[in-house]
Order: C-alpha cells, then sequence, then structure tokens
C-alpha cells in the first residue's frame, strides 16, 4: 500500500532530525533487504513459533456468544504469546534485525509495558543490552511491568518531560538515539513514526491476520463479517487488519480510547477528534489544538493513551476501507468484566476496547456469520488498576 | 545577496544567538531580543515554542513549557516580533507541526510582513522539505538546511541548493550545553565547501565564548542557544544586564576569531 517513500496516500514521510536520516537510511535499506532473505525470515519464523508460542489461537468464545445472541464471536489469543501480548511479534522481529546490522544495544519506548516487557525478552534472548523508555506516570500505573523489566535485564527510565506518558517516552527515545546511533537500534513498538517503521512493524504483525485468514476458513469455510481490533498507534489492528484488506466483504473495525467521551478534553480517540499534523517523525492524524500544540490525551488504557495514529490507519480511514470508533474507559472496563466472567478469560484493558464494540457489533450480524476480535493482550497487569477504577483500594 | 549573506561579507564570522519567544512573557522576549541585536548578535533565532521539541535538551524544552504555559502562541508571536526594529536578519526556529497546522502559505506570507529572513525546521529533513521550500521562496524567507556529523555523504545532496547559511550540529544527541565537542568541524566543514560556498555556522552545545571561538575559527559562524536560554530560566524578567554582559563576551570572542 506505501509507495516508495513511505508514504500511504499522503500519510507518512521521514520527519526526523538529520542527525537521524542516517540511521534511518540505514534501516530502511537492512529491511528492505532482509524481508527477502529466507535465512532471516527462517529464523524468525522459529522464534515465534518454538519461543513466542505461535500460531496463536483463534477461540470461538461460545458461551459469549450465546450470552449476546447475535453471530459468532471468535478471539484471536494474542494474550496467549509469551509476554502475554501481541508485542512480542514485532520486538523478535526488529531485535533480530538490529542483531543482523551489528546493532548492540535496543532502547523503546512503552506506554502499558507491554512493549517494552517484549523488547526487554527479545534482548535478553539475542544477548542485546536494553533501556527502556516509560513515561513516569505510566511506570506507576505498570509498577508490574517496570519490575518485570529490569528482571529481564534492562535499564527502565521514568520519563519527566512533558505529560509524563507514552508520547513523551517516545520523544525521549527519539532523543536518546540521536545521542547514540552507531551501536543503537530504536525498536519502536507501534506501526507509526518515520518510514520504515510503519511497514515495518505492520510486516511483523501481519502475522495475526495471516494465521486468523487461515483459521477462520478452516473452522468456518467463509470468512468472517469483520474483524475488530483496538487501535492506539495501531499495531495489533494493523496486523488483525492486513490479510483481510483485499476482502472487500470483511469490515476492518479500529477501536479508539474514547477515555471519558470524544466530546471531553479526556480522550485519546484520534481519528474521532484529531486533525492532519506532522509530529514522531510521520504526516498523519493528532491530537492537538489550533496552534499545533500536541494535546494532553487521556485513557484508562496507557497502551492506548497515544495522540496519534500511525499512517496506515488514516489512509485506510480517508479511502473507506477501515471504519474507527470511540468506545469509552467505561464500556471497556464493562467488557473487561464481561468477558473475565463468561468466558474465564482476563483480558488487557487494550483489548477490552475492541470487545466492547464486538459485542454490540454481533447483536446485528446473522448469526450464521462471525467476527474475529483480536485480543491483543492479557490483563493481568490491569486488575490492580481496574479494581482501583471499581472503588477497590488494592495494589499490586 | 540577501540580508542573511551581507552578515557574512569579507569573511566576517557570525555570532547567531537564540531565545524562546515568550520565556518568561512576550514582553520581556520583546526587549531581549532587542538587547540581543545591540549586544553583537549577528543573526538571531527566535523559537517557536512547541509543546514536544524532540530534538532539544532539557534547558530550551523547559523554556517552551514556560512559554506555552504562559500562553505565547503564534499569532501574538508575529505580532511581537514585527513591533522589533530589526538591525539584524530574524529566523524562526520551530518544529514542523506548528508551521504546518497555520498553513505554509499563511505562515510564509506572514514571515515576510513581519520582516522575518528564514526558518529553521529541525524534523523536516531535506527529503521532506521541498513544499516547505517553495512556498517560503514564494516569500523571499530562506529555509535553513542542517547538516549532522552523520550526514557524510548525504552532504553532497543537502548542501546543493542550500541558501542562508547551512546549520552544522556539532555533535550527536539534542541541542544544549556540552563539556566538550569531539566532531572534527574542520573536515565536515570542508566537505561542504566541496559542495557550495553558503556559510556554515555551527551549533548545539556551545555554552562559553571560548568554545564560541574555537567554532567560529573552524567555520563561518557559532550558533549559541542554550547558554542563553539558561541565563533567562536564572533571572527571568530581570536578565537584562546579565544577557548583556554574555553576548558582548561571546561577540568579542566570534568576531575575534580568525
Amino acid at each position: 500500500m506505501e509507495n516508495k517513500k513511505g508514504r500511504f496516500g499522503e500519510y507518512g514521510g521521514q520527519y526526523v532530525p538529520e542527525t537521524l536520516m542516517h540511521a534511518i537510511e540505514e534501516l530502511d535499506g537492512a529491511y528492505s533487504y532482509y524481508k527477502e532473505d529466507k535465512e532471516f525470515n527462517a529464523e524468525l519464523t522459529r522464534l515465534l513459533n518454538e519461543y513466542a508460542g505461535r500460531p496463536s489461537l483463534l477461540y470461538y468464545a461460545e458461551n459469549l456468544t450465546k450470552l449476546i445472541g447475535g453471530c459468532k464471536i471468535y478471539l484471536k489469543r494474542e494474550d496467549l504469546n509469551h509476554t502475554g501480548a501481541h508485542k512480542i511479534n514485532n520486538a523478535l522481529g526488529q531485535a533480530l534485525l538490529a542483531k543482523k546490522m551489528g546493532k548492540k544495544r535496543l532502547i523503546a519506548e512503552t506506554g502499558a509495558g507491554q512493549h517494552g516487557v517484549a523488547t526487554a525478552t527479545a534482548a535478553a534472548l539475542l544477548g542485546m543490552e536494553c533501556e527502556i523508555y516509560m513515561g513516569e506516570e505510566d511506570t506507576v500505573r505498570q509498577a508490574l511491568n517496570v519490575y518485570k523489566m529490569k528482571l529481564l535485564g534492562a535499564k527502565v527510565h521514568a520519563v519527566t518531560s512533558g505529560t509524563k506518558t507514552l508520547k513523551d517516552a517516545v520523544n525521549e527515545c527519539m532523543r536518546e538515539w540521536t545521542n547514540r546511533v552507531a551501536d543503537t537500534h530504536y525498536c519502536l513498538g507501534s506501526v507509526m513514526g518515520p518510514h520504515p517503521f510503519p511497514t515495518m512493524v505492520r510486516d511483523f504483525q501481519a502475522v495475526i491476520s495471516r494465521e486468523a485468514r487461515e483459521q477462520i476458513l478452516a473452522l468456518e469455510g467463509a470468512l468472517p463479517a469483520a474483524v475488530v481490533a483496538c487501535v492506539g498507534g495501531g499495531s495489533n489492528a494493523m496486523g488483525m487488519f492486513y490479510h483481510f484488506i483485499g476482502d472487500k466483504g470483511v469490515r476492518l473495525i479500529g477501536c479508539e480510547a474514547a477515555g471519558r467521551g470524544v466530546n471531553t478534553l479526556e480522550t485519546a480517540a484520534t481519528i474521532a477528534t484529531g486533525k492532519k499534523g506532522i509530529f514522531h517523525g510521520m504526516f498523519s492524524l493528532f491530537c492537538q489544538d489550533e496552534y499545533g500544540q500536541i494535546a494532553p490525551v487521556y485513557s484508562i488504557s496507557a497502551g492506548l493513551d497515544y495522540p496519534g495514529i500511525g499512517p496506515e490507519h488514516a489512509y485506510l480511514h480517508d479511502i473507506g476501507r477501515a471504519e474507527y470508533v470511540p468506545v469509552t474507559d467505561d464500556e471497556a472496563v464493562e467488557a473487561f468484566e464481561l468477558l473475565s466472567k463468561t468466558e474465564g478469560i482476563i483480558p488487557a484493558i487494550e483489548s477490552s476496547h475492541a470487545l466492547a464494540h464486538a459485542v454490540k457489533l454481533a447483536k446485528d450480524i446473522d448469526k450464521k456469520g462471525s467476527i474475529i476480535v483480536c485480543l491483543s493482550g492479557r490483563g493481568d497487569k490491569d486488575v490492580a488498576a481496574i479494581a482501583r477504577y471499581k472503588g477497590e483500594n488494592i495494589y499490586d | 545577496m540577501t540580508d542573511i549573506q551581507k552578515v557574512f561579507a569579507n569573511g566576517k564570522k557570525a555570532f547567531v544567538g537564540f531565545i524562546t519567544a515568550g520565556d518568561p512573557t512576550l514582553f520581556d522576549s520583546k526587549r531581549y531580543l532587542e538587547i540581543m541585536q545591540d549586544s553583537g548578535v549577528d543573526i538571531i533565532e527566535v523559537g517557536i515554542p512547541f509543546s514536544d521539541p524532540i530534538a532539544e535538551g532539557p534547558v530550551i524544552q523547559n523554556a517552551d513549557l514556560r512559554a506555552l504555559k504562559g500562553g505565547a502562541h503564534l499569532e501574538e508571536i508575529f505580532a511581537m516580533v514585527g513591533r522589533i526594529q530589526k538591525k539584524v536578519p530574524f529566523l524562526f526556529m520551530t518544529y514542523a507541526n506548528p508551521v504546518y497546522v497555520y498553513g505554509y502559505e499563511r505562515f510564509f506570507a506572514r514571515c515576510k510582513k513581519e520582516g522575518v529572513s528564514g526558518v529553521i525546521i529541525p524534523d523536516i529533513p531535506f527529503e521532506e522539505s521541498g513544499e516547505v521550500k517553495e512556498v517560503a521562496q514564494k516569500y523571499g524567507v530562506v529555509v535553513v538546511d542542517m547538516v549532522a556529523p552523520t550526514s557524510e555523504d548525504r552532504i553532497k545532496k543537502v548542501c546543493a541548493e542550500s541558501r542562508g547559511f547551512i546549520y552544522l550540529v556539532s555533535s550527536m544527541g539534542v541541542t544544549g550545553m556540552r563539556e566538550s565537542i569531539d566532531t572534527d568541524i574542520s573536515s565536515v566543514c570542508s566537505q561542504i565547501r566541496q559542495v557550495t560556498s553558503t556559510p556554515v555556522c555551527v551549533g548545539f552545545g556551545i555554552s562559553s565564548p571560548e568554545q564560541a571561538r574555537n567554532m567560529a575559527a573552524q567555520s563561518d559562524g557559532a550558533i549559541v542557544g542554550s547558554a542563553i536560554v539558561k541565563i533567562i530560566e536564572q533571572y527571568g524578567a530581570y536578565a537584562d544586564a546579565r544577557l548583556r554582559e554574555f553576548l558582548t563576551s561571546v561577540a568579542r570572542a566570534v568576531h575575534g576569531a580568525g
């Protein structure tokens, strides 16, 4: 879908300081080479299958389906991957690539901590140094993941600049990358940033829809009516959408974090409330004020608490191929509880945004049909925060 | 000859000075900018504050935050700069998004109206600069190209069509004061000079008159930002005398560099 300069329609590009251009060009060249390299792909597949536990299950949520009374709801169980989320698919891909490029050190931003844990894990496995940048506020919300990263041998920096959340962690990573570029790869966690990241991360996550498409055809003998995924930067959604883009009958639905509602300032729903802009290396849509200052966004989910969206999503939205809907904190928490009770699966609060919409959607689709929800991560990390949200005073 | 080119006439070394507009208020900024041009600064960079300045170190990041908290918006910054009787070329230094959102046409037309000669936008590299340069040129505004220690083979294309001056980033990392600058500035400058006669000014990490003299001696000028902003951070609205003293000492060092 992208052209040579890493554009999806008008979106994308490479908006980084000159200091980083050499590294970006080097990465682009290396990725173009290795993505066609049989040995690299075989090695990555081996890591994904034998280490991360792929392929992930496509699970028919029968109890939930019967309770809702609509079409069949399938869950793509990325939560069952090693480290508990889809993030490992990309982290292993980039870490392996970085290693091939002769890099010795990985740096990464993290919001909920899942990408940080995945990167720290890949670094431990491949014998690389690792430093993770996490907004100070998120280190409090996700203290357990901070400790996990340390256990895995990573150094965790609490970012105190700006809003102290995911966007500031990305800023700090870019600054650190300009500081030390020769031996360091920036393992960006979503389908965002300067080219080649949006394309490369999407390719590493596309394994989700490659498997899901085969699995649903084997189980149902037909394609689903829709695939549904949560969207912050948009990596699990891009992975879930990618191999269905050509299947015109399959609706692609991204669920954004509306926070306390798209009519409030406490929201992170970029498609619903954002405007075109240039930030974090890309031309895309961003939550911002009339002067182009990036907005301090909010969501209960640290992983969706980001003021932008990947350029390919902005493009899919523009051409009408994908739909994006806002889901509030309350709706996500309700879905979090619902899946836990009906299926015995505790979903990540991020993935709960997709579930919340899927439940509404399933009612309106014929019982013979199906939808797939990308269960991008497991909810262990969220249990304490949800308890607090519900007024119960427990701590990690 | 543009007003920027005139600064470098007869081999004169240029002192390029930076402050963030609106730090601590726009009222103070106007006075500080006037002090700058009266204290030997040859080219003035006015920072338009941005919420997420990824090329800046903590000193300028904090200045941006102070300015934004004080409500320094682009509209008011244009108005403030427009009221200054300019004796030297003024440039804006900012990020892509505020310029894009204001609208390229509207932004550069306003630059022309308020007497701003050029812009420095660190997150628009050469490859993405076509559209911005086209509009800027229409209004006679220069877009300054940047070269980094890692540019190497890129120098040829980045500098070929350069105008005004070339901003040579002294070392890797973000803006801010450094103990020492390890890049071989002379060697990078001579690579640039094989491509273009556009003057080269060195910035990032220059904090003392001695460093400024040293950098200017190896190039066509020295750019000082964080060290000036640091004085404003410390003295707020009462930095006049300290600024004059520091700027004069740097100007003397740069102009004496030979």
